[in-house]
């Protein structure tokens, strides 16, 4: 009797607190209702569409309607020559990439936080940042007008210093340079704020205390201002590092062309060019697959890398 | 010598050589400007450097007269600003609610987030998607795929998690519902970071071309980056062409592509000095939470 009645208070407790629960909640359960919607459909959906990766997938049959063929066009990948150029392409790009365009923020911020100017460091990085906003297709423009060889602002300097014009456009050696040359004028402004962040918190009296040693200003940048970048500096490399099989697809796409493909293609524009321009899209899903998850290996690895050597990491 | 004297020099040395970087990032736009006002044949020669010769403004007449570029630009203003508004209200939708210790299914919906950062099914899906849900040619086709970055996410629980838990309790005790305090507490707190999020989503949208090529094969919905990005790959025949050497009068004429560029750099360099903190602490916030 008392047995019952405690099970029944106990219910109409639960009940009662679910009911608390919900009309206290109900309202950012509402909220978070659109977004979730958001997530299952783009974001999930396309996950669920990776299955084709294992189909013989066809526009009429569908994702659901297309017969499984297991890892055959795994095999047919696997064997495919684009596809090991694009991924040589991608690692070269990203590698040569990190070669010339890491270190120039790094000098750069260096060299701005020495400037003691106010007005003067103001000017400059609200300039220095600006190509971070142009679009790859706008730096395309600017580019094919640069380094035309023809009309190129480039070749006509090269020219009139006594030099052979360069085809930057379109001999792929030389296209590496216009490239790089892209990656170098967009990125290498941004990427000091984050220096110029870390050596914000340098300790003023250490440069003092040189100053007081008599030494000079070189030897303060080596001693007290590198060393204060440096955790940043091995954060971003690693963690850049990671980034090696990721590659975005504008910049290759737009700055590449034909002439140059050898060079130019990379998985992205590849995964782009069989899937919506020659419509293999069982081909392109298994090339994107394989970026995707080689990629979040390199990702990870890097992060628990950095995490190891530093203490910091992007999770 | 003395270390003053050294000082000097070192400080002279240094601004030249951050002057002259600048230089290296501002002067392939006054080139663009200088090509744009220059005449064909001037530009094909390969006179045009830093400043116009044979000044003429033919190129900006053509452009300003082109319907469909000044359609392009309204369209892309108005996509732009429907993006960035549509970007924030989910984002902040998302954001609040798992700010929230005690919502049950919080720590779920977290990793569900989180994983898209990591994982996703590639362009192919993506375009399957879409073409599922009959969107290709459609303005939402660029404006739903990327709703919520779950990077900008983060940035803004972070923030929101940092807002005094007084303020919001003393709100809820007066007997104030969560919208509520959202609207009236947690988001006028907020706005340097909401403004720095509704940038980003902006720029993102308003630079984004690559949605616009799988997607848009509508000339009236052309984006202007695609509508431009056809001018640019015009140019790179042009390129090809001429080393088989075949006429070029019947391109497009460089300055008009000059002009062009130009007329899709200035909106976004009229802009940014002015929302330009907003960004830098953008990267910061980004680099606080990692």
């Amino acid at each position: 009797m008392t047995l019952t009645k405690a099970t029944h208070a106990s219910k109409s407790g639960d009940f009662g607190k679910r009911k608390a629960y919900i009309k206290r909640y109900w309202q950012l359960y509402a909220l978070l209702s659109l977004p979730l919607i958001y997530f299952l459909i783009f974001r999930y959906g396309p996950m669920y569409g990776v299955q084709i990766a294992f189909k013989d997938f066809n526009l009429f049959q569908g994702i659901n309607g297309s017969e499984w063929i297991g890892l055959e066009a795994f095999r047919e990948v696997f064997a495919m020559n684009d596809f090991y150029i694009t991924l040589r392409n991608t690692f070269m790009l990203n590698f040569l990439d990190l070669l010339v365009s890491f270190p120039a923020p790094i000098i750069l911020a260096i060299m701005l936080y020495e400037i003691r100017n106010a007005w003067f460091k103001k000017i400059s990085q609200t300039l220095l940042y600006i190509p971070h906003f142009i679009s790859w297709v706008i730096i395309g423009g600017i580019v094919y007008q640069l380094f035309g060889t023809q009309s190129g602002m480039v070749n006509a300097i090269l020219q009139g210093l006594g030099m052979d014009p360069l085809p930057f456009l379109t001999d792929k050696n030389s296209w590496l340079i216009t490239y790089l040359f892209t990656g170098v004028w967009q990125s290498a402004g941004w990427g000091t704020i984050l220096y110029l962040a870390a050596l914000t918190g340098v300790n003023k009296e250490l440069f003092e205390a040189a100053d007081v040693d008599g030494a000079s200003r070189m030897k303060k940048i080596w001693h007290i201002t590198l060393p204060s970048i440096k955790p940043t500096i091995i954060t971003l490399l690693i963690l850049n590092l990671g980034k090696m099989v990721s590659i975005g697809f504008d910049r290759p796409y737009i700055i590449g062309n034909t002439a140059v493909r050898e060079y130019s293609d990379v998985l992205s524009t590849f995964v782009y060019r069989i899937g919506l321009e020659s419509g293999q899209y069982t081909l392109a899903t298994v090339v994107g697959l394989f970026q995707a998850v080689v990629g979040l290996v390199f990702i990870l690895g890097s992060n628990y890398i950095s995490k190891k050597v530093t203490g910091d990491g992007i999770m | 010598m003395s270390s003053r004297t050294s000082n000097r020099i070192f400080d002279i040395v240094n601004i030249t050589f951050v002057s002259l970087f600048v230089l290296f990032c501002l002067l392939p736009f006054v080139h663009m400007i200088a090509v744009s006002l220059s005449s064909n044949r001037a530009i094909t020669s390969g006179e045009v450097t830093l400043l116009p010769v044979e000044l003429n403004w033919g190129a900006y007449t053509q452009v300003f007269s082109d319907h469909s570029m000044l359609t392009s630009l309204g369209f892309t203003i108005m996509l732009t600003l429907a993006t960035t508004l549509l970007c924030m209200l989910f984002t902040i939708a998302a954001a609040y609610p798992l700010t929230k210790g005690k919502l049950k299914g919080r720590k779920f919906f977290m990793y569900l987030i989180v994983i898209t950062m990591f994982f996703s099914g590639g362009i192919i899906p993506e375009y399957l998607l879409i073409r599922d849900l009959h969107m290709l040619n459609s303005v939402w086709a660029l404006i739903l795929p990327g709703l919520v970055s779950p990077f900008n996410l983060i940035i803004l629980i972070t923030f929101f998690k940092n807002i005094p838990p007084s303020l919001e309790e003393s709100a809820e005790i007066d007997g104030s519902s969560y919208l509520h305090t959202l609207m009236k507490i947690v988001l006028p707190l907020s706005l340097p970071v909401m403004a720095t999020l509704a940038l980003f989503y902006a720029v993102g949208r308003w630079n984004g071309f690559q949605d616009a090529l799988m997607y848009i094969t509508d000339p009236q919905i052309y984006p202007l980056q695609l509508k431009l990005f056809q001018m640019v790959q015009n140019n790179m025949v042009t390129e090809l062409t001429q080393m088989e050497g075949a006429n070029r009068t019947a391109l497009t004429p460089e300055a008009l592509k000059a002009a062009t560029v130009v007329f899709a750099t200035v909106p976004i360099l009229c802009v940014y000095p002015w929302l330009q903190k907003y960004f830098v602490s953008g990267v910061m916030l980004g680099a606080v939470k990692g």
